[in-house]
């Protein structure tokens, strides 16, 4: 049975998951992946204001397809969210609290999301035909020039997640395999 | 001696590009219900069942399966006896990948310079070519799309002899469990053992053409694919990386004859949109 949470994130609800639970998201959540981090990071380096306000919102690590006529988005799953771990915590220590990928994190993250009651979800790899139907709108807000990677604000309506890392570091990745293997 | 036009090649290259993103070849979608039925974690049977959706939607709606729709990956087979007419085979060829990924609203996912500007090149060229010459007068060509996920879990060792089997055992069960979720389990093991450092890789692609539920027409090798198998599974890390049973659909071996001193294997990891797709002119 899936949890229905809205975007963005409150602190009670983030608190309320646990590793292992399906959740399916509604509201806004932004893309974002390797090049757009990295101008992310840069502007907040250099003190300059962001395309978005990050406080309690949800970044998914995806570099869609191009929408054909009639979709709002083309196949859109999850890209390996590791590339993002360099600048995940800083996104984080300025209000970033949710996250959408597939695959490790390291252990900076791990704790960056202990320390803001942040949240690591995956989507399913490889299901970028399914995950595109929970995306109503898409809008490019920044970095157009990336093409796929640059900054589209979405609209999803239950867009189907598995929540890997909680707020307490509790990690599906590492339960999950203890539990099956022989 | 017959004459091709290379635009003929062009064309066929731009239906493969669209139809291999867009439907999943029947051997995969079978050993993925297959597995399905095997998959003992409740989550890693409901990950299995939207993975099946997927490839579903993918179909019915002409739409790509993966949003990562990977490198152009060609398998060339190229006849002695054609005569190539009508421009560069190789430029024939990008434009067919050019053309497929506008027209099929396919993802271009080409960056250069690889480690400075990483400036997308905007039309997934150039394609991944790798050609052999055969007797006969036909051009048949595989195309398969080939995504970053799993390309970067693969890994290469140049083995010393004396490891042995058991040494190639511990290489591939330490490379699946380092790239755990990483390269969207379930996946498909590609094994190349032999030959020089860029043989092996290539027939460690090349074994991933297999279909699946085919073994190595050496019993020998083929038993060493069932247990390679057993035993990654054993692994736990299920689909998705999860939990569960179904951690690789398949083991894929090819050995190629090695040097004296040597003994290179590579892994070719494929996540399960294992995309390919051939057409001969």
């Amino acid at each position: 049975m899936s949890k229905r949470v809205n975007t963005p994130l409150t602190d009670e609800a983030v608190k309320d998951l646990k590793a292992g639970d399906r959740v399916l998201l509604n509201g806004i959540i932004y893309t974002g992946r390797d090049a757009a981090h990295k101008r992310l990071v840069e502007m907040i380096d250099n003190g300059e204001k962001l395309p978005m306000e990050l406080r309690d919102q949800t970044i998914y690590y995806v570099g869609p397809c191009p929408a054909k006529p009639g979709q709002a988005i083309g196949s859109a799953g999850p890209t390996t969210s590791g590339r993002m771990d360099a600048y995940t915590p800083k996104l984080m220590d300025h209000g970033l609290r949710g996250m959408i990928g597939k695959g490790l994190r390291n252990q900076a993250v791990v704790d960056s999301i202990i320390k803001h009651t942040g949240v690591y979800f995956a989507a399913i790899g490889g299901a970028g035909a399914l995950l595109a139907e929970a995306i109503k709108e898409a809008e490019v807000i920044a970095f157009p020039d990336l093409g796929a990677e640059a900054i589209y604000k979405l609209k999803v309506e239950d867009f189907p997640v598995t929540v890997i890392i909680d707020s307490q570091g509790n990690d599906l990745y590492k339960i999950g395999k203890e539990q099956y293997k022989k | 001696m017959r004459e091709v036009n290379v635009s003929e090649i062009t064309d066929v290259v731009e239906k493969l590009c669209i139809d291999s993103n867009y439907y999943l070849p029947e051997d995969v979608k079978n050993a993925l219900e297959k597995a399905l039925e095997g998959e003992e974690s409740p989550l890693g049977k409901e990950i299995l069942q939207d993975i099946l959706k997927n490839q579903e939607i993918a179909r019915t709606k002409n739409v790509p399966i993966c949003q990562d729709t990977g490198l152009a990956v060609l398998f060339l087979e190229l006849g002695q006896d054609v005569r190539l007419i009508g421009g560069d085979l190789n430029e024939a060829i990008n434009e067919g990948v050019r053309r497929g990924y506008e027209k099929g609203y396919l993802r271009k996912s080409t960056v250069d310079d690889p480690f400075m500007d990483r400036k997308n090149l905007g039309d997934n060229t150039p394609a991944i070519i790798h050609t052999k010459i055969v007797p006969g007068e036909k051009v048949k060509m595989i195309l398969a799309p080939k995504g970053g996920g799993s390309e970067n879990m693969s890994a290469l060792a140049m083995l010393k002899p004396s490891d042995g089997v058991e040494g190639i055992r511990k290489f591939v069960l330490d490379t699946v469990e380092k790239a755990g979720s990483n390269p969207c389990p379930p996946i498909i093991i590609g094994i190349g053992i032999g030959g020089t450092i860029e043989k092996t890789t290539l027939i460690a692609k090349q074994s991933l053409l297999r279909n699946l539920g085919e073994y190595n027409a050496n019993p020998r090798i083929a038993e060493l694919e069932k247990e390679l198998l057993q035993q990654v599974n054993n692994l736990g890390i299920g689909p998705q990386g999860f939990g569960g049973r179904t951690t690789a659909l398949a083991v894929h071996i090819e050995t190629f004859p090695a040097h004296i001193a040597s003994m290179p294997v590579a892994i070719n990891i494929q996540c399960h949109a294992a995309r390919h797709l051939e057409a001969t002119i």
